[in-house]
C-alpha cells in the first residue's frame, strides 16, 4: 500500500531578522508515513515542534530541505516544493485542516461557514446547507446561532463550527490541530465519533491531541517529534 | 487722400466679406476637410470678428469664406429674419461684400442661421451655414477634451446615450429638445447646434450643404449633402420630434415648428411659425390662421422673443422690455405635445 | 483555476526620472485567482497596478494577456480601439477613490449601465433591469437608482463603483486599495461583497493593499514589494504565517492583531 502521505529529509529553522537574525531550529531530518485510514497523533512538550511540522505538511509554513509528498489520487504532490497553485489545488480537494481556531469572516453565517468546502466541491448551496445544519445539530450548536456570524460565539461554540467546517466534505488527508480543546465531554465524544466515521472510510489523519481522552480514543500511533530535533 | 473733402473721414474699404484672402483659403481648407468627414469637428484659427462671441462669430467666418460676389445671403435667428443679431449680420456682409441680400428661403444661395432650419425644403444650390455655441456633444459627460477626441475617433458613443439614459431616468422620456445629438453618415456623432430636434429630420438627405461653424471653440463640421443623419435613441424610446396642438396662428400653417408669443398680461397668447419667410409666404398666398388677417398682405407681427444673441447660445432669451408684449421662451412648450 | 495565464508580465520596469517606480517585475494570474500586491506607500505597487492595466507605458517589459480567443497578445501591440474594448468589457478598475472611478453627476442607474450602452446595448427598459440587478447585488436599494453618487455614503460609492465594473462580466478586476478611507464596519461589509462576488463570478483579481488583513481575506496569492521590487511571493497565508524576507517580517509584526 502506498503511503498516504511521505514526510522525508524535512528541515526548517525561523530566521527572525527582526532579532538580529536570530535563528530558531524548528526539526532536521524528519521523516515519517501515513496511511489512509489511520489516526496519528504527533506527540512531544510543548514547543517540540508538532504545529509546525502540521503547517508545513499543509503548505502553511515553508520548509528549508526535505519532501512532504502527498498522494493526489493518482499523482504525488510535494508540498515542499509545489507551485503555490498546485498547493491551492491539493488544499481544495485532497488535504484538509482543522485549525485550533476559527478565522472568522465578517458577515458569513455560522451554517454558510460551515456549508463553504462542500459548496466549493460543487455540491448544491441547497443541500450543502441542509447537511452543515445537520453537522452542527450533531455537534449541539444552538439552532438559533446558526444564522449568525460566529465572531461573537464562545470558544467551545467556536470550535465546533470550525471542526463542522474543517470534516463536512471529503477529504482524504486531514490534519487536526487540537480539535477538541475548548470542548466539554459530550462534544469531545461527538468529535471522536465524528473522527472514527473519517478512519472507516479511508480517510488518513495526522494529528495533535493533547487530550488524552481523545488521543487514546482515536489515534493508532504517536510520533516522538522529539526524534526530529534540531541540534540548536 | 489729399483731396479729401475737408471734414469728412475717408471711406472704410474691407477686403471682400471682410476677413483677408489667406484667411478665407485657411477656413476653406477646413471646410473641404469637414466635408470629406462628414460630422468630424476640424479645427480652424478662428480669428477675431468685429462682435463679440455668441453673436455667430463662427457662423460669420464660414459665410465668409464660402461667399462670392454672386451669392444672395439670407440671414435668421430663431427662424426670423428681422431679429437683431439677423440684421446685424446681414448688414454686415452687405457692407462688407455688397452681396445681395434677401429674407426669402427660396431665392438665397447662403443661408446663415441661428438655430433654426428653414422649413422651405432647401435646394442642392444652396449653403446652409449654422452658428455654433459648443460644438462637442460629449462634453456634457466628459469635459477632457483629449478624452472626447480619443471617444470620437474610436467611435465610443456609449457616453452619448448616458445622456439621453439620464433623461429618461429623470424625465420619463427624452428630455432633450434641442441640440439633440445625431450620427453623420453612420460614423460621427455630432451636436447640429441648438435647433429644435423638430428640425433634425430636415438634416437627413438634404439636398444643401451643411456647414457648422463654432468660432469661440474654433471649430467646423459639415453635413455634405444627401448624407444619413440620424437622431440617437433607444429602441424603446425612439426619437420623436415635438407636435404641436395648434396651426399657426397667423397663417394656419401645420407641421410647422411654433413659437409662442404672450399677447397682454391676462394671459393671452398665440403661437406662430418660428419662420417668419415662411409664414409671410403662406399669408401672401391667402392662407389665413385664426388670428391673422385676410386680404393678402401679412399680418403684423406681436413682437416675438428672438435675436437677443445671448452669449452661450441657450435657446432661452430673456424677454424684450420696452413695454411691448413680452414674448415667452422658446420651446413652445404649453402647445408642444410630448411623445 | 486553469494552467494557463491570464495576464503575464515579464520583466516590468519604470522610472519616474531618477526615481524607481517598478524594477523587473514578473507574475502571472491565472483565471479565478486573486492576487495581492501588498507593500508600504512608495513600494512600487501602484504603479505596477498601472503598468498591468497599460494606464502607464513600461520602460522595459511587457504584459500580455489571453484575449477571449485564447490567444495570448502582448498588450503594447493591441491599438487603442482594441486596448480600450478591453478595458470596458473584459477588464474591470476599481480605483480607491470612488470620485475617480464613478459620473459623479450621473444617476447610480447610469453610472451601470454605462458600459452596457458602451457595448451597443440599445434598450433603456433592458439597461434599466440590468442595472437594477446589479444594484441588488452589491446591495443598494432600487429606489435609489435614479440618485446620483453624491448622494451615496463612501461605503455605497464604492459598492456602486463595483457594480459598474462587474455589470460586462469581467475576467480580470485591477482594484487599488478598494477599502481605503472607509470605516472598518463599512470595509468588512465590503470585502465580504468582493468575496462573495469574485468567488460566484470566477473573477481574476489583481488587488494592490496595504492591509494585510484584507489581503487574508480576500487573496490566494501574494506578492510583496519593496523599492519597486518584488522581494517575496507565495501562498498568502505562507507569506503571512511564515515571512522569509526582514521587510516581510516587519510588516507582519507591524500589523495590530485585533
Amino acid at each position: 500500500m502506498t503511503p498516504l502521505l511521505s514526510v522525508s529529509g524535512l528541515s526548517k529553522t525561523f530566521v527572525l531578522h527582526l532579532r538580529g537574525g536570530a535563528r530558531l531550529p524548528v526539526v532536521a531530518g524528519a521523516g515519517f508515513e501515513l496511511f489512509p485510514g489511520e489516526c496519528v497523533a504527533l506527540g512531544g512538550p510543548s514547543g517540540a515542534g508538532k504545529s509546525s511540522l502540521l503547517k508545513m505538511v499543509y503548505g502553511n509554513y515553508r520548509v528549508d530541505a526535505g519532501h512532504i509528498r502527498v498522494r493526489d489520487e493518482d499523482q504525488i504532490v510535494d508540498v515542499a516544493s509545489a507551485d503555490p497553485r498546485r498547493l491551492i489545488r491539493l488544499r481544495a480537494g485532497t488535504m484538509g485542516y482543522v485549525s485550533q481556531f476559527l478565522r472568522v469572516i465578517p458577515r458569513v453565517s455560522a451554517l454558510d461557514v460551515v456549508a463553504e468546502p462542500l459548496v466549493g466541491d460543487g455540491i448544491p448551496r441547497e443541500e450543502a446547507t441542509v447537511r452543515a445544519g445537520a453537522l452542527l445539530a450533531r455537534l449541539n450548536l444552538p439552532e438559533r446561532l446558526w444564522a449568525l456570524p460566529p465572531a461573537t460565539f464562545s470558544g467551545g461554540e467556536q470550535q465546533r463550527v470550525n471542526i463542522a467546517r474543517g470534516l463536512i466534505a471529503h477529504r482524504p488527508l486531514l490534519l487536526m490541530d487540537e480539535p477538541t480543546a475548548s470542548l466539554d465531554a459530550a462534544n469531545r465524544a461527538v468529535v471522536i465519533g465524528l473522527i472514527e466515521e473519517k478512519k472507516a472510510a479511508g480517510v488518513g489523519i495526522l494529528g495533535i491531541f493533547h487530550d488524552a481522552e481523545v488521543r487514546d480514543a482515536v489515534c493508532d500511533r504517536v510520533i516522538d517529534v522529539t526524534e526530529f530535533a534540531a541540534a540548536a | 487722400m489729399s483731396a479729401a473733402p475737408t471734414g469728412a473721414m475717408p471711406a472704410i474699404t474691407y477686403n471682400f466679406a471682410y476677413l483677408d484672402e489667406q484667411t478665407k483659403r485657411m477656413i476653406r481648407r477646413a471646410i473641404l476637410k469637414a466635408i470629406a468627414i462628414p460630422g468630424y469637428q476640424v479645427p480652424f484659427a478662428a480669428r477675431e470678428m468685429p462682435m463679440p462671441y455668441g453673436w455667430g462669430t463662427g457662423g460669420v467666418q464660414v459665410t465668409a469664406a464660402v461667399l462670392g460676389p454672386d451669392d444672395v445671403l439670407k440671414v435668421i435667428d430663431q427662424g426670423a429674419d428681422d431679429t437683431t443679431n439677423a440684421v446685424a449680420i446681414r448688414g454686415f456682409f452687405e457692407k462688407t461684400a455688397g452681396v445681395a441680400t434677401t429674407t426669402a428661403t427660396r431665392e438665397a444661395t447662403i443661408i446663415q442661421t441661428r438655430h433654426r432650419i428653414p422649413e422651405t425644403a432647401l435646394s442642392e444650390e444652396q449653403i446652409l451655414v449654422y452658428q455654433v455655441p459648443i460644438p462637442e456633444p460629449l462634453r456634457f459627460l466628459e469635459p477632457r477634451e483629449t478624452e472626447t477626441r480619443a471617444l470620437h475617433a474610436l467611435a465610443e458613443y456609449g457616453l452619448m446615450h448616458v445622456k439621453l439614459y439620464e433623461d429618461i431616468a429623470r424625465h420619463g422620456h427624452i428630455a432633450t429638445t434641442y441640440a439633440y445629438p445625431v450620427e453623420v453618415a453612420g460614423r460621427y456623432v455630432m451636436d447640429p447646434s441648438p435647433i429644435p430636434k423638430f428640425d433634425n429630420p430636415k438634416m437627413d438627405d438634404c439636398p444643401a450643404l451643411q456647414l457648422f461653424g463654432a468660432g469661440r471653440e474654433k471649430r467646423i463640421y459639415a453635413i455634405p449633402p444627401y448624407t444619413s443623419v440620424r437622431s440617437l435613441d433607444f429602441d424603446d424610446h425612439p426619437f420623436r420630434v415635438q407636435r404641436f396642438d395648434k396651426p399657426c396662428a397667423l397663417c394656419g400653417a401645420e407641421g410647422v415648428y411654433l413659437d409662442e408669443v404672450i399677447l397682454d398680461d391676462r394671459g393671452g397668447r398665440m403661437f406662430v411659425c418660428s419662420d417668419t419667410d415662411h409664414c409671410e409666404g403662406r399669408q401672401a398666398e391667402g392662407h389665413v390662421g385664426e388670428m391673422g388677417v385676410a386680404g393678402g398682405s401679412p399680418s403684423p407681427r406681436p413682437s416675438s422673443p428672438r435675436g437677443e444673441g445671448v452669449a452661450g447660445g441657450t435657446p432661452h432669451l430673456s424677454p424684450r422690455g420696452g413695454g411691448r408684449p413680452v414674448g415667452a421662451g422658446e420651446g413652445a412648450s404649453g402647445a408642444e405635445k410630448l411623445p | 483555476m486553469t494552467d494557463q495565464p491570464l495576464l503575464v508580465a515579464e520583466g516590468l520596469s519604470k522610472n519616474y526620472g531618477a526615481r524607481i517606480g517598478c524594477r523587473d517585475v514578473c507574475l502571472a494570474v491565472h483565471p479565478g485567482e486573486v492576487l495581492a500586491v501588498v507593500g508600504e506607500s512608495g513600494s512600487g505597487k501602484s504603479t505596477l497596478l498601472g503598468l498591468l492595466s497599460t494606464e502607464l507605458t513600461p520602460d522595459a517589459g511587457r504584459v500580455s494577456y489571453r484575449m477571449r480567443d485564447g490567444r495570448l497578445a502582448d498588450l503594447s501591440t493591441l491599438g487603442p480601439a482594441e486596448r480600450r474594448l478591453l478595458m470596458r468589457t473584459d477588464w474591470g478598475f476599481v480605483r480607491q477613490s470612488p470620485e475617480a472611478g464613478l459620473r459623479m453627476a450621473v444617476s447610480a442607474g447610469g453610472n451601470v449601465g454605462e458600459r452596457l450602452m458602451a457595448v451597443g446595448w440599445r434598450h433603456y427598459g433592458d439597461i434599466r433591469a440590468e442595472a437594477l440587478d446589479w444594484l441588488a447585488r452589491v446591495e443598494i436599494a432600487a429606489d435609489r437608482i435614479d440618485d446620483d453618487p453624491r448622494a451615496f455614503s463612501g461605503g455605497m460609492r464604492q459598492r456602486l463603483q463595483i457594480a459598474r465594473n462587474l455589470v460586462t462580466r469581467p475576467r480580470l478586476v485591477f482594484m487599488d486599495e478598494p477599502t481605503g478611507g472607509l470605516d472598518v464596519s463599512v470595509q468588512a461589509r465590503l470585502l465580504d461583497l468582493v468575496r462573495s462576488l469574485v468567488a460566484e463570478l470566477g473573477l481574476a483579481v489583481v488587488i494592490v493593499t496595504h492591509d494585510l488583513a484584507v489581503a487574508r481575506l480576500l487573496s490566494h496569492r501574494m506578492v510583496v514589494m519593496r523599492h519597486g521590487r518584488v522581494i517575496e511571493t507565495g501562498l498568502t497565508d505562507q507569506v503571512l504565517d511564515d515571512p522569509r524576507e526582514a521587510y516581510t517580517q516587519l510588516l507582519v509584526s507591524s500589523v495590530l492583531a485585533a
